[in-house]
């Protein structure tokens, strides 16, 4: 905990300063010792959150900081690294797959696998969608990739508007690993997601399947184990390849 | 009963793999090693074929654990290869005379030139259905046994062997058999491509002893049992990587065809049992043979540089941290801004053929971008093929109505749509993204009776997306113009020394 107080701290005094600073003037400011507060920086520089000068060693804010708030993966890297995973979670499911990752409040479809039955489907990456009212997007939700809109527009009578059952269907999904839309966005569909977590096991994005209710979900309305695994499955390994720890 | 499955050795120029494929052709497990290149001069590629030999020694008990199956419950094996690339051993020993030297390798560039000029040129091009050019093995066997004191004198007593990298696997695989499949042999220049019988005349002219060539079989065909790595399993299949994606997108219809991008791109076109000679400048191949069967042949459009293009744009000048992120790059601009690159790096090939062509970016402005310049990047991808799809349409007569595409670069939304916006047909890709592998595995798979017939195969094959064409008809021809003068541009840049 005190290491992170000490990050803070040269984290605030590079932000306050004019220019970059050396490891003495760091140190000596902060009344550490220069080997403790060289470790701190070399960490600070791996995650990106400071750079060093080439010619002079002098330290300065890292662009990660600065882009603190964006997506910090990059949306084709992300559909590339997950391609591999995405094409067998369709055969093995026998439905259409789906990426997400938050973009301008919403889920933006960073990948799509037709349902491989070979009828006419029409490929809609780059794809807006709700949060509130897809299971994409309440994964990214559940794990504060996203904040949720200021109102929640009714689809069908099933979305949810209230901010209190959002809540609930949130925490659920914290608790489960994964989440679930049942007619919340198109009557007679369903879907299944989990989240793609990156390094350091933060979520970048979610990973699911979608199709028909009947197809997806038991006659009490309860998504198939058997359909949840395979998502899951799917997740769990984009997130490996993405280099998260196990979750 | 125990269920079974089928394995595919894909030996490809940067790594090999072990893939085991269950019955619907869905990937259980894969293994993976990458193997060393060697670069002693520029210009020149070598790998190890021992270090490749003893990578798949290791790979297939290894993708065997991670698939929790035994050898028992493989069906079959089947090789897709990287191919002309051309190594020699030691029939007594098996041990490698020297390095293999890598289809890349540009050392015969001479000898090219001095050939194509010697007497029956002309003849060894027609029977072989290719150009002469530093791609293929004949040129390079001719170029080692010139350049290794007392190795033709070896090879005429029979006591060296020549083969390419599915020869030299299948030897090591059973201990001494020496075949090589026909889709390989015919990118060797020593092949009649009509009688699928080893040249005299071709041999004669590039100096190579008849006793140093293994026997050619069907590609599609029991070559043996494996005595190691997969011991007592039926090799049941042997193909070139390309013919092997062919096979694993199942084109088993003339007129079905494939472009598959990876560091280049290599568009295949199933032309049927009838051999179609390469007005256009492309390549007469084998696309595949069935035991008992006669041969199908394919017009091939070979690209050299397409995914490297994008390694070159990241590697050398540091304007991306990774490939994918080309795509992101070049969104940051609506059009290329009037910029146009042709990575004429190592010459031209298909289906222009010029070995002196080099490099350009041209219609800079001081409007341009680094994401122009990602835009150029795609697009010369897109125009490349283009160029390779008109070429097929006037050699074949045939007019391509959709374009099936596998490989890496198919993750990259905006290179897809651009192809389809410029070949004005959809571009679909299927629910596979390991072709190659997959057509190994099919191929072997149907030789023992695994998978019944092409049409069992053809119901695996499902589409997981399709880019439907969007260009302006103005937009396209107006680019496309740009394009072909950008070509010229290449033209004639290494002048004779």
């Amino acid at each position: 905990m005190q290491s992170i107080e000490r990050a803070a701290a040269i984290l605030r005094m590079l932000a306050g300063g004019t220019g970059r600073l050396g490891l003495g003037e760091i140190a000596a400011s902060l009344d550490l010792a220069k080997g403790t507060t060289h470790g701190i920086l070399r960490t600070l520089r791996h995650v990106g959150f400071v750079e060093q000068d080439r010619v002079s060693g002098r330290y300065q804010l890292g662009a990660a900081v600065l882009h603190l708030g964006d997506s910090h993966l990059d949306v084709n890297e992300l559909r590339s690294r997950s391609i591999n995973w995405a094409d067998p979670l369709a055969a093995r499911s026998g439905e259409a797959v789906r990426i997400g990752t938050v973009r301008q409040g919403r889920a933006l479809v960073v990948h799509h696998v037709f349902r491989p039955d070979d009828t006419f489907q029409t490929l809609d990456t780059g794809t807006l969608l709700p949060l509130h009212a897809t299971a994409l997007g309440k994964v990214l939700l559940a794990y504060r990739a996203a904040e949720p809109p200021a109102e929640l527009e009714a689809f069908t009578r099933r979305t949810v508007v209230s901010r209190r059952e959002l809540a609930t269907a949130l925490d659920r999904v914290r608790t489960a690993g994964w989440g679930t839309e049942i007619e919340e966005l198109t009557l007679g569909e369903a879907a299944i997601a989990a989240p793609i977590r990156g390094y350091g096991g933060l979520v970048v994005g979610a990973i699911g399947i979608s199709g028909p209710v009947e197809r997806l979900c038991d006659t009490r309305y309860r998504p198939h184990p058997r359909l949840v695994g395979h998502v899951r499955d799917a997740a769990r390994a984009v997130s490996a390849d993405l280099g998260a720890a196990r979750h | 009963m125990t269920e079974r499955f089928v394995v595919a050795i894909d030996q490809g120029t940067t790594s090999t793999r072990c893939i085991v494929f269950d019955r619907h052709g869905q990937l259980v497990s894969l293994a993976q090693q990458e193997h060393k290149q060697h670069f002693p001069r520029p210009g020149w590629v070598e790998h190890d074929a021992g270090e490749i030999w003893r990578n798949v020694e290791r790979l297939a008990p290894l993708a065997l654990q991670r698939a929790g199956i035994t050898t028992g419950q493989v069906s079959a094996v089947g090789i897709a290869n990287q191919r002309e690339t051309t190594v020699l051993w030691d029939r007594r020993t098996g041990v490698p005379v020297g390095r293999a030297v890598v289809w890349q390798d540009t050392r015969t560039d001479g000898l090219v030139n001095t050939l194509a000029h010697a007497p029956g040129a002309a003849e060894v091009q027609e029977r072989s259905g290719l150009p002469l050019a530093t791609y293929f093995s004949g040129p390079r066997l001719n170029w080692i046994l010139d350049h290794t004191p007392g190795l033709r004198d070896r090879a005429e007593r029979g006591e060296v062997l020549f083969g390419t990298m599915e020869t030299w696997l299948i030897w090591n695989l059973t201990g001494g058999l020496h075949v090589t499949d026909v889709t390989n042999a015919s990118r060797t220049m020593l092949l009649d491509v009509r009688t699928l019988r080893w040249s005299p005349q071709a041999c004669e002219f590039f100096g190579v002893p008849m006793a140093m060539l293994p026997e050619v079989r069907p590609s599609v065909a029991v070559f043996g049992r494996a005595r190691s790595a997969f011991p007592g399993v039926r090799i049941g299949a042997a193909l070139g990587d390309q013919q092997a994606a062919l096979f694993g997108q199942t084109c088993f219809t003339p007129g079905e065809a494939k472009c598959t991008y990876g560091t280049g791109s290599f568009l295949l076109l199933h032309t049927g049992p009838e051999l179609i000679r390469s007005t256009h400048g492309l390549l007469t191949t084998v696309a595949y043979q069935l035991a008992g069967e006669p041969a199908q042949y394919a017009l091939e459009g070979s690209i050299a540089i397409t995914g490297s293009l994008v390694q070159w744009f990241r590697d050398q000048l540091e304007l991306i941290s990774s490939a994918p992120e080309i795509e992101t790059l070049a969104r940051t601009v609506a059009d290329n801004g009037g910029c146009y690159i042709v990575p004429a790096f190592s010459g031209l090939y298909a289906p222009h053929w010029r070995s002196e062509a080099r490099g350009v970016i041209v219609g800079l402005t001081s409007y341009i971008t680094k994401g122009h310049l990602a835009r150029a990047v795609l697009e010369a991808t897109a125009w490349q093929t283009r160029e390779v799809v008109d070429a097929m349409n006037a050699n074949s007569g045939l007019t391509l109505t959709t374009l099936k595409v596998d490989g890496g670069m198919t993750a990259d939304n905006l290179l897809m749509q651009s192809v389809a916006d410029v070949l004005d047909v959809p571009v679909v890709r299927p629910l596979a993204s390991e072709t190659v592998s997959l057509g190994a595995a099919y191929a072997a798979g149907l030789a023992v009776g695994y998978w019944s017939d092409l049409e069992d195969l053809r119901r695996n094959w499902h589409r997981a997306a399709q880019w439907m064409p969007a260009m302006e008809p103005a937009v396209r021809d107006r680019e496309y113009g740009n394009w072909r003068r950008a070509v010229e541009r290449t033209f004639d840049w290494i002048t004779p020394a």
